[in-house]
């Protein structure tokens, strides 16, 4: 059966038909043609296909689309400045040698944003668990891990930065 | 980056510079298109029907309900599809009958010689529709079942049922036997050696697993027609070789098949064969020119494409009291599974690979059996049989070292292919030797020395231990094979110039390498060279593929025949409009003279070039170059290990490959090389392996939960060192990289647990079961 979901992707408020079997991947990929969105094994396994719902990143192969209605979803399409800058998680993998085949690398952009997102600094071991999710048959995941703790602590010096110069803003 | 540690080669420009990836920016921003991502949707999709059996016979099947079903458009089985047999490794082809790969394959077939063997196929409007028919289809399969064979040693039983006899009598697929020269020994036979008593003597057995490439996007590919003829676009590693196969198998003349080939998501040698290609293009071929697609789900991929060989050996040693190495003796089997695949190659290579890093005083005596089973057919993987032979090779070296008191990395230099060594069947030479330093260079960077001193003989739960391995390994297929690439460069009218070649870009660099190496030659920044990722066997230039470790060395030589060529076309034009000039030369993007003024910048060359009304010419090159020569690359690695008895569970503590490939082209891409080549030794070293059930031939583990490949948790940082050499017969003194990074962790791991230990292990993956079933065994738990 079709159902409608009214959703926003990419920061654009849509409404889709979709099968109510579909998962948000194949509706991602097949109807909207954002094809960063990678299927590697539809089980929730390789994390390929991980985007951002509602700010957390999920395997969008295990999720319904019509679980989706009123949620807000980013792929990595959705990442891009208007001018093309990159992120600062995607300018780390390009800086740190961190791409090779590509496939796993939007869904890690996606995971890396989340962590990015919360502000904070984390250890390798730590970065190495939250990413653990998302599997790489390239690179070994040295220059992944370099690139995610650079971002993250990119992200992070920006966020104490605006902090404590909203703490001088209190102070006065 | 890494400190390199020693270097003998002199600078170039672009070659050695530590590039940006070309393909980094579009990877990064999801717009890099894989093949699904060109598909037009919705289309057709095919579904396979795989039987439930391993071995036996089709003897009955009913489409007739499949057919009736909503969104199925048509059924196809065995006994549509052309009778004849086709060959799918990834190989060059041969004009001589009797190097031709074995034709072995249906595109359906009712002899049924794996579980989940292809039988029938359903091509619906979607993939619920499509599932719903395979599962009716196999609920109309009447079989005639003959026990599976598992094993090797089934498939050699006298009463064995033959798998294959349209084309081997036996199940034996091919069988070698080699021994070194051995004139001026003073021995006729090196099993006399080995007899001799004033020698130590050493045996083992070693037993390797099949390991599973495990490249993230999974087999796919989408065909439909257009003027007549077919197109199938795949994620390939070989599109001029998918051409010749799809042409072999639908009995169709070659130029009416046209590959594409866009970005992969990894390959390792599980996209160096031809596996669906054909019969998507014949379905689209069937349906009017429709476009089909066959996309495997990951559990098709684990059971129904290629993994590496699972091989045993039984080796012999002669060695003196001076650390020298008499004579040795190796023997493989290994275990082909259903299809010849790339079949013999790889137990020919994994025998090489034990004889070929350390030299013998008397002799080597090597033979090999590849043999027809009922387990899912491997083929190419990454290292292509090397990793089997070197870690059996490997584990003979340190085991004779602890057994005679003898430093291992001491041991293993007294006997190190020496440079200028020649393979005496192949010719294969020793070029540029950079092998003892990466051993030499590793146990400085380790710390060797102290961690041995530090751990020594302890006791207790948690033990500590070092290891090492070497290895040496073959950069191209010559002279096995042969060896040709083209390559194609045209001017732009600002000058900078577009390269075409018919070699892949499959995650690993290539278009990255190729780039800095024609504007090395040109004498132009990298970035004035706009790579063409994608091929298109209708205009792409011809060359075999990725595959083997062969492309920088052997498409380097064709990128490298084509710029000079192309230089020299723009400096015949240079002249044209100079004809004072002396001594032009290409620098930094400019024409420049003998005394090194600035005559033209190459916006105005190439303008002038393209719009001349007095002369006017497309400037561009294009070049074959077919590659005579081989040569060695050589490495080790180093570990350190934290055993937990109890447990059985090894923690490494730090790892370390050392690396001669030759001059490094692009130091960036190589460590990238080298690091995930670390991670598959490590989990082939400890956990990796396709389980077959031994009662119905089926795989048991084919998915990512239950096929352990590394994950970021699993792995520590990741070292790696380059020991720089400039091997003469490389293109720019390079030699192979690809896959070697992955060969020596995984004895090295081996080792580092024997010294932890003492535990000797044979068989990987050593598994934490394994290990504690072991030190229960010695007592040690």
């Amino acid at each position: 059966m079709m159902r409608f979901v009214k959703m926003t992707v990419n920061g654009k408020t849509m409404e889709v038909g979709v099968d109510e079997r579909e998962m948000l991947l194949d509706t991602l990929r097949d109807r909207l043609g954002l094809t960063s969105v990678k299927r590697g094994c539809e089980v929730g396994e390789c994390g390929a296909c991980t985007v951002l719902l509602d700010g957390t990143a999920i395997d969008s192969c295990l999720y319904l689309t019509i679980w989706c209605e009123g949620a807000e979803i980013i792929t990595t399409e959705g990442l891009l400045a208007r001018d093309g800058t990159l992120t600062p998680v995607q300018q780390a993998l390009v800086d740190e040698a961190a791409v090779q085949c590509g496939f796993c690398t939007p869904g890690i952009i996606m995971s890396a944003t989340e962590i990015v997102g919360t502000g904070k600094r984390y250890t390798r071991d730590e970065i190495r668990k939250l990413i653990s999710g998302h599997l790489c048959r390239c690179t070994g995941y040295q220059n992944i891990v370099n690139a995610v703790e650079r971002a993250v602590n990119e992200c992070a010096d920006i966020a104490e930065r605006v902090s404590a110069e909203h703490a001088g803003d209190d102070a006065v | 980056m890494e400190q390199q540690f020693w270097k003998k080669v002199a600078p170039m420009h672009e070659v050695g510079a530590a590039v940006q990836r070309v393909d980094a920016i579009d990877k990064v921003k999801g717009t890099a298109k894989y093949t699904d991502d060109l598909c037009p949707k919705p289309c057709l999709v095919a579904r396979v029907v795989h039987a439930q059996i391993a071995n036996g016979w089709v003897r009955a099947i009913d489409t007739t309900e499949a057919e009736s079903l909503p969104g199925v458009v048509a059924v196809f089985t065995f006994k549509d599809v052309p009778e004849h047999r086709f060959p799918t490794p990834g190989h060059p082809w041969s004009v001589e009958p009797a190097h031709q790969d074995v034709a072995d394959r249906r595109l359906l077939d009712d002899r049924v010689r794996i579980y989940g063997d292809d039988i029938a196929v359903v091509v619906a409007e979607d993939n619920v529709a499509a599932d719903r028919g395979v599962r009716s289809v196999l609920s109309h399969v009447d079989y005639e079942e003959l026990p599976p064979m598992t094993t090797v040693a089934q498939a050699l039983a006298p009463d064995a049922p033959v798998l294959h006899p349209e084309v081997r009598e036996t199940n034996v697929l091919a069988r070698s036997d080699m021994v070194t020269p051995l004139e001026g020994t003073g021995y006729d036979s090196v099993e006399e050696a080995l007899a001799d008593p004033r020698y130590h003597h050493y045996e083992a057995h070693t037993e390797t697993q099949q390991v599973d490439q495990t490249h993230i996007e999974t087999n796919v590919c989408y065909a439909y027609m257009e003027s007549g003829r077919i197109t199938v676009v795949s994620s390939t590693q070989i599109p001029h070789i998918v051409r010749r196969v799809c042409g072999q198998a639908l009995g169709v003349p070659w130029g009416t098949i046209r590959v594409i080939k866009p970005y992969i998501g990894g390959g390792f040698g599980n996209k160096q064969e031809v596996l669906y290609e054909p019969l998507c293009a014949w379905l689209t071929s069937q349906l009017g020119g429709r476009v089909v697609e066959i996309e495997l789900p990951r559990e098709e991929v684990f059971q129904n494409t290629r993994s590496r060989h699972p091989m045993s050996f039984d080796v012999q040693c002669a060695y003196d009291d001076d650390m020298n190495i008499i004579a040795r003796s190796c023997s493989c089997l290994s275990n082909q599974g259903g299809y010849a695949s790339h079949g013999h190659a790889l137990a020919a290579n994994a025998i090489n690979a034990f004889r070929w890093a350390y030299k013998d005083k008397v002799g080597c005596h090597t033979q090999a059996s590849t043999v027809y089973t009922n387990i899912p057919a491997p083929g190419a993987m990454r290292a292509y049989g090397m990793p089997q032979g070197q870690f059996t090779v490997e584990c003979m070296m340190d085991d004779i070292a602890r057994k005679e008191g003898w430093d291992p990395i001491d041991f293993r230099l007294k006997n190190l292919m020496p440079e200028g060594y020649s393979d005496p069947f192949n010719g294969i030479t020793n070029h540029a030797n950079g092998f003892p330093q990466t051993l030499i260079a590793g146990r400085e960077a380790s710390g060797w020395d102290d961690f041995k001193a530090r751990y020594k003989d302890e006791t207790g739960p948690i033990r500590h231990g070092i290891g090492m391995s070497a290895f040496v390994y073959k950069t191209g297929v010559y002279p096995i094979s042969l060896e040709t690439s083209t390559a194609r460069l045209v001017l732009n009218q600002d000058g900078t110039c577009q390269l075409s070649v018919g070699a892949t870009e499959i995650g690993q660099g290539a278009d990255t390498v190729f780039s800095q190496m024609a504007a090395e030659t040109i004498g132009v920044p990298t970035s004035w060279v706009h790579i063409v990722s994608f091929q298109d066997t209708d205009v792409t230039p011809f060359d075999t593929g990725a595959y083997a470790s062969r492309q920088t060395y052997v498409t380097g030589h064709a990128v490298r025949k084509t710029a000079e060529k192309f230089r020299q076309n723009i400096l015949d034009y240079a002249y044209e409009l100079k004809p004072e000039a002396r001594g032009l030369t290409i620098a930094g993007g400019e024409i420049v003279d003998e005394a090194g003024e600035v005559l033209l910048g190459m916006e105005e060359l190439a303008q002038e070039a393209f719009y001349s009304f007095r002369h006017s010419v497309h400037i561009h090159a294009e070049e074959t170059a077919q590659v005579r020569d081989n040569t060695f690359a050589f490495g080790t690695c180093f570990v350190k290990v934290e055993v937990d008895m109890p447990l059985g569970r090894v923690k490494i503590l730090d790892i370390l490959n050392v690396h001669d490939s030759g001059r490094i082209i692009n130091p960036a891409t190589a460590e990238g090389q080298v690091h995930g080549g670390m991670a598959q030794g490590i989990g082939a070293a400890l956990y990796e392996e396709q389980l077959i059930d031994p009662a119905t031939g089926r795989l048991l583990n084919p998915n990512l939960l239950d096929y352990k490949i590394p994950t970021s948790m699993d792995v520590p940082d990741l070292k790696c060192l380059f020991v720089e050499t400039d091997d003469p017969s490389g293109p720019y003194g390079n030699k192979a990289l690809g896959e070697p990074p992955l060969m020596p962790p995984t004895p090295a791991i081996r080792n580092a647990i024997l010294d932890a230990t003492g535990c000797a292990f044979f068989q990987i993956p050593m598994t934490q079961q394994r290990l504690v079933a072991k030190f229960k065994e010695e007592g040690l738990i």
